[in-house]
């Protein structure tokens, strides 16, 4: 059996699923929350390069570069964010980030 | 089966199976390893589908620099990930239920997409260029204020990040290099008259 355009986005789909899961499943590690999101992101990158393969439009290729380059800016304050949080309350747990009472 | 379809499923078979590490696995350390796995069989699988470019940047980026970053911040904190880790099972059913309502949307659409005849009239065809000469070609002309404002976004994502890491610890004496330069020959230098057997 060929492969074609529908098997690659399945597995984006299955991707992104189970990133989704993953949010859900680790909702106190915020650390594997964030990289859940790069799954997701993957996913996405993954439906775009597909579709621009699949067409022969560069723009779906184009687009997954700038969400490559969105997806390392967001990992980098992230990250930088989760060490300077606990530098000031020596915990990373989810409950305990509450300051804004939200 | 032709070696290209056996390496689809190589690749998508061991990147489902390491992204599902990610989310299962006990130790976070293990789950940013997996991480690098999924990362290598997506560049693999771009390899496949004539993206080469896209492939090695994810090699470049995602694996050189976005994982080693976690990797350095899992190894820095000094957390308790048993105790973050509980709860999972709870909430087992509950993701299962997002999970399957997240991929009959997704399956739905995968199958049922068609492709509108204005958005193939504006396409940008890759012509007989290689990819990545194509993809220079259309980013740096076509797309040139996005890619500006793709290194405007790291720009501040590099001065967040180091602002927000950056902390100087209280009395430690440090060389500051614009003092000694801004020094002059007046302010260092004081000349006196000293008297013979007086002394100052």
């Amino acid at each position: 059996m060929a492969i074609s355009l529908v098997h690659y986005l399945g597995l984006a789909a299955i991707l992104f699923t189970i990133g989704v899961a993953g949010i859900v499943l680790n909702h106190k590690n915020i650390i594997v929350i964030m990289m859940s999101i790069e799954l997701i992101l993957l996913a996405v990158t993954i439906n775009l390069a597909a579709f621009s393969c699949q067409t022969g439009d560069l723009t779906g290729q184009v687009f997954a570069l700038f969400v490559l380059t969105v997806a390392a800016a967001e990992s980098a304050i992230g990250l930088a964010i989760l060490v300077a949080f606990y530098r000031n309350r020596g915990s990373i747990a989810v409950e305990d980030i509450n300051a804004l009472k939200g | 089966m032709q070696a290209d379809a056996l390496f689809f499923w190589l690749f998508a078979g061991v990147l489902v199976v390491s992204a599902l590490a990610v989310i299962a696995a006990r130790n976070p350390v293990h789950s940013v390893l997996f991480l690098i796995l999924a990362f290598v069989n997506a560049a693999g699988l771009f390899l496949l589908m004539g993206a080469e470019f896209l492939g090695m940047i994810l090699i470049v980026v995602y694996v050189g620099a976005v994982a080693v970053l976690f990797l350095f911040v899992v190894m820095l904190l000094d957390v308790d990930f048993a105790e973050l880790k509980q709860g999972f099972v709870r909430y087992l059913p509950f993701g299962a239920v997002i999970a399957l309502f997240v991929a009959g949307e997704l399956g739905y659409v995968a199958l049922g997409w068609t492709r509108s005849p204005a958005a193939a009239a504006a396409a940008t065809p890759a012509g007989t260029l290689a990819n990545t000469a194509a993809l220079g070609q259309v980013l740096y002309t076509r797309y040139f204020y996005f890619f500006q404002a793709a290194g405007m976004i790291l720009l501040t994502a590099m001065v967040g990040a180091i602002v927000l890491t950056l902390h100087h610890k209280q009395g430690v004496r440090r060389q500051k290099a614009a003092e000694q330069i801004a020094r002059t020959r007046a302010a260092a230098v004081e000349l006196r008259k000293v008297p013979s057997r007086v002394g100052l």
